[in-house]
């Protein structure tokens, strides 16, 4: 079986509708972060208290309000869980701003939430599931090194590439996960939806797998100016393209699939995770032939146009 | 092609071995218990709380200048140098002593003091008015700081163990800070956890100079608006009978934390719980030097206050001279009592500490991650494998065995190195799964490309690995690199994830590119130059 064979798609030629394409859908994120909804952080970025409670039976969020209004804490904000898969799962989550600007304090609410259910809650049974609980500290401090993790990780890569390629591969390959992290990050704030410390690593890896996608694209683009002279630069990227097209759409295809199933199966606690990943999956796809190849040519002419010599960023075998 | 195909199955078979080995370990009892044994679940998966805290080192640094300002008191005395006050004038800076009255004459004999060995910790600055400052050094500051938090580790892994928690993780956390983490499993009421954690359980007995007051403002007017440097205003407990009492207590203690040699729960005359507790041998001729100069019956009677967590519990006359027994009274219950006994025994934290993060899963919870986590992975692995199958027919064969192979490796890469499997390692576990067909993907790809070039099977196989192997390596290692990165600068489960995801595609570069490539050599080994290859 076989899906493409000898496809001949002038991928460039449609950069002007693959900038819009993604204009649209960063910017759409880019005004959702600075008037809508910002960027939802979860409690692990911004401290707070957060207690995942399951009941036997459908709760009612009004009942729960009442209750630990009436025990003393009256900012809590209760949520209920929904399942990915449809399940009518009987839980909330209830979130407590965080307490005070000092860690010394950075519990108090909980106790009095867990006696509030106790007190109103005894006969129709509930258990405690999870508690979260993260001072200004530490909320600092993982905000901090999700930063440290994600920048470092784009500069590794970078210098790698630089060292494989040459530096405006590893540039327009940046740029290109950049614009990934960007649109998946707005597709929290236009949903709404809070980003933790495990959307985190899922951010990092699609930037990994957008990353993937991009290099074995570049690599045959550098295989192929190696051995080809005659062609422009932007026949050779089309070529090359439209070579690992198949690769591209099958593996994209796979680990679609695979994390499909974590979004699907991998129950509530996964599922900002693998919206993340879902989402980050088909957008890092797209990225590298619509934004990482056509830039690698845009340079290229703009280095032409300023009467440079055209020399293609062929890489150390291509040179030999 | 077929070079030593005999010994590269046999070294695909061994390192089979050896994972299924890392997997299940010296197999006992059943097969899910040798595997639950060997691979260890993260909290996130069993059910545990996670605490991370930090201990206010400060306070340590604080108290060990206090205790130097009074030695130096008395030290510049005997050299002849008097009417000096040593103290602290900021509070803002734990780690400076300041030295105010020295005659001019007598400067040249108090550097002496200061520059002698015993005050090696600190560097002394005179200011214009003769003022002496003794400021801590930093290596001294940082050697004590580490001390510390690792008295402080130890104090709690002593209340954790006798608390009965199996597999208990308490060690340094963060870079550089004062931070320790706390990883208890099965044990998700975390809240508890804090409250045997927190309390310092530091006991103290003072002497004291005043009191007891109503408030802080009816201290200071009793002393005429000032308090003495070598004193402190302390709370009292309020209880049903009194109300909350303020002391005016000595600042430096007679007795402390590490002069307890045991403390046990018990009942005072009247049957009310109390505890009682013993002095080191050292501290005990201490106390009855100051108790026999202080009793009641001496020259200057005085009476003393039981601090404890620096809370006034109990003052009283000084009866008679003390040697190393003692009791505390004060209204505990019996469980208190039993409670505040255990932490003296296992000794005080050496400062206070707070939390930063806590964080406690219910087992139910876990159950229904793994559960499901599992299902995810499942699924979505026979689903690519079908795939696989369908659309590659015959070489779908080496690409579903070399995921296989690379999930047993991962898994005994895990059970040799002991790190421990998360919720997110399982979606790094998907995610090398995805990862691992790229590779196959790629390989194929390339080989139909050179058969349509018109190239026979053999060489075709021969320059598909060859060409997708620069693409295999470049993909891998960029991934690594971030995976890397994230387990540096990760925390807890994000850490898990990086953990399996590059163990993963370590193992995924073995099996996708050297297993794979030995099954298609010893499958063109047993077929006629020529013959097609089923891809």
């Amino acid at each position: 079986m076989e899906f493409f064979r000898g496809t001949n798609i002038d991928w460039l030629g449609k950069k002007w509708y693959f900038l819009g394409f993604s204009l649209i859908f960063s910017v759409s994120g880019v005004l959702s972060m600075l008037f809508w909804h910002g960027i939802p952080k979860g409690v692990d970025f911004t401290g707070g208290t957060q207690i995942r409670v399951a009941f036997d039976q459908n709760p009612n969020e009004d009942h729960i309000r009442q209750a630990i209004d009436r025990g003393g804490v009256h900012n809590a904000s209760i949520q209920r869980v929904s399942d990915p898969s449809g399940h009518a799962a009987n839980k909330v989550i209830i979130a407590l701003p965080i307490a005070s600007a000092s860690d010394q304090a950075h519990d108090v609410g909980r106790q009095s939430v867990e006696n509030a259910l106790n007190a109103n809650y005894r006969d129709s049974k509930f258990q405690i599931e999870q508690v979260e609980i993260v001072g200004p500290t530490a909320g600092k401090q993982l905000q901090k090194q999700a930063w440290l993790a994600t920048v470092y990780s784009l500069i590794g890569m970078l210098v790698y590439l630089w060292f494989r390629f040459e530096l405006i591969y590893g540039v327009a390959a940046v740029v290109a996960v950049f614009h990934d992290t960007l649109i998946t990050v707005g597709a929290f704030s236009l949903t709404n939806q809070e980003i933790t410390l495990t959307v985190i690593a899922a951010i990092l890896t699609l930037i990994g797998y957008s990353m993937n996608d991009t290099i074995v694209v570049f690599d045959r683009i550098r295989e192929n100016l190696a051995t080809s002279r005659r062609e422009t630069l932007s026949e050779v990227v089309n070529r090359s393209i439209n070579q690992t097209l198949s690769r591209t759409v099958l593996t994209s295809g796979l680990t679609f699939l695979t994390v499909l199933s974590l979004y699907l199966f991998g129950g509530e606690v996964l599922h900002g995770f693998s919206f993340a990943l879902v989402v980050g999956i088909l957008i890092g796809t797209y990225s590298s032939i619509a934004v990482a190849a056509p830039m690698l040519v845009a340079y290229q002419d703009w280095r032409a146009s300023r009467g440079k010599a055209v020399s293609l960023p062929a890489g150390k075998r291509a040179r030999a | 092609m077929g070079k030593n195909l005999a010994g590269k199955t046999a070294f695909i078979v061994a390192v089979l071995v050896i994972f299924c080995f890392g997997i299940v370990g010296i197999p006992h009892g059943s097969l899910k218990q040798s595997i639950t044994d060997r691979i260890h679940l993260g909290l996130d998966l069993k059910g545990g709380t996670h605490l991370v805290l930090e201990v206010h080192v400060a306070e340590a640094v604080a108290s060990a200048t206090d205790r130097d300002a009074v030695r130096l008191t008395q030290d510049l005395q005997t050299a002849g140098i008097s009417g000096v006050t040593a103290g602290k004038t900021d509070s803002t800076h734990p780690e400076k002593i300041t030295v105010s009255g020295i005659p001019i004459g007598k400067m040249t004999d108090a550097r002496g003091v200061f520059s002698g060995n015993t005050y090696g910790d600190y560097e002394a600055t005179t200011a214009a008015d003769g003022t002496v400052t003794l400021t801590m050094k930093q290596a001294a500051i940082r050697s004590l700081s580490e001390r510390t938090v690792d008295t402080s580790i130890e104090t709690i892994r002593e209340r954790i163990d006798k608390l009965g928690v199996t597999e208990p993780i308490i060690q340094k956390y963060g870079l550089g800070e004062n931070q320790i983490l706390v990883e208890l499993p099965g044990i998700s009421d975390s809240g508890r956890v804090e409250e045997i954690i927190q309390s310092t359980a530091k006991l103290e007995i003072h002497a004291v100079a005043g009191g007891p007051y109503a408030t802080d403002q009816e201290a200071l007017q009793a002393n005429n608006g000032v308090i003495p440097p070598d004193a402190v205003l302390v709370k009292g407990s309020a209880t049903a009978e009194s109300p909350e009492q303020v002391w005016l207590l000595k600042r430096v203690s007679e007795v402390e934390g590490t002069d307890f040699r045991d403390a046990q729960p018990s009942n005072d005359q009247n049957g009310r719980p109390n505890i009682t507790f013993t002095l080191t041998t050292e501290a005990g001729d201490r106390f009855y030097k100051y108790t026999s100069e202080h009793s009641s019956s001496s020259a200057s009677p005085g009476s003393m206050a039981i601090v404890l967590d620096n809370r006034v519990r109990e003052v009283a006359g000084i009866q008679s001279a003390i040697r190393d027994r003692g009791e505390i009274t004060g209204g505990f219950t019996k469980q208190q009592a039993a409670d505040l006994s255990l932490m003296l025994r296992t000794g005080a934290l050496p400062a206070s500490i707070s939390f930063l993060e806590t964080r406690s899963v219910g087992p139910s919870l876990g159950q229904a991650s793994i559960r499901q986590g599992v299902i995810a992975a499942v699924a979505g692995m026979t689903a690519v494998m079908i795939f696989m199958l369908i659309y590659y027919r015959g070489s779908g064969i080496n690409a579903d065995l070399a995921l296989i192979l690379n999930l047993l490796i991962l898994l005994g890469f895990m059970g040799f190195t002991g790190s421990t499997l998360t919720l997110p390692g399982i979606a790094g576990v998907i995610l090398t799964i995805g990862m691992g067909v790229d590779s196959n993907v790629l390989i194929f790809e390339r080989i139909r490309e050179e058969l349509r070039a018109g190239k026979a099977a053999a060489s075709a196989v021969q320059q598909g690995f060859a060409h997708a192997w620069i693409t295999i390596i470049d993909t891998h290692v960029t991934t690594i690199v971030s995976a890397l990165i994230l387990f540096l600068f990760g925390t807890g489960p994000v850490r898990g994830f990086a953990v399996t995801l590059t163990f993963g595609l370590l193992a995924n570069l073995f099996t996708a590119v050297f297993v794979s490539r030995v099954i298609f050599d010893s499958h063109l080994k047993n077929k006629e130059r020529g013959a097609a290859l089923s891809i």
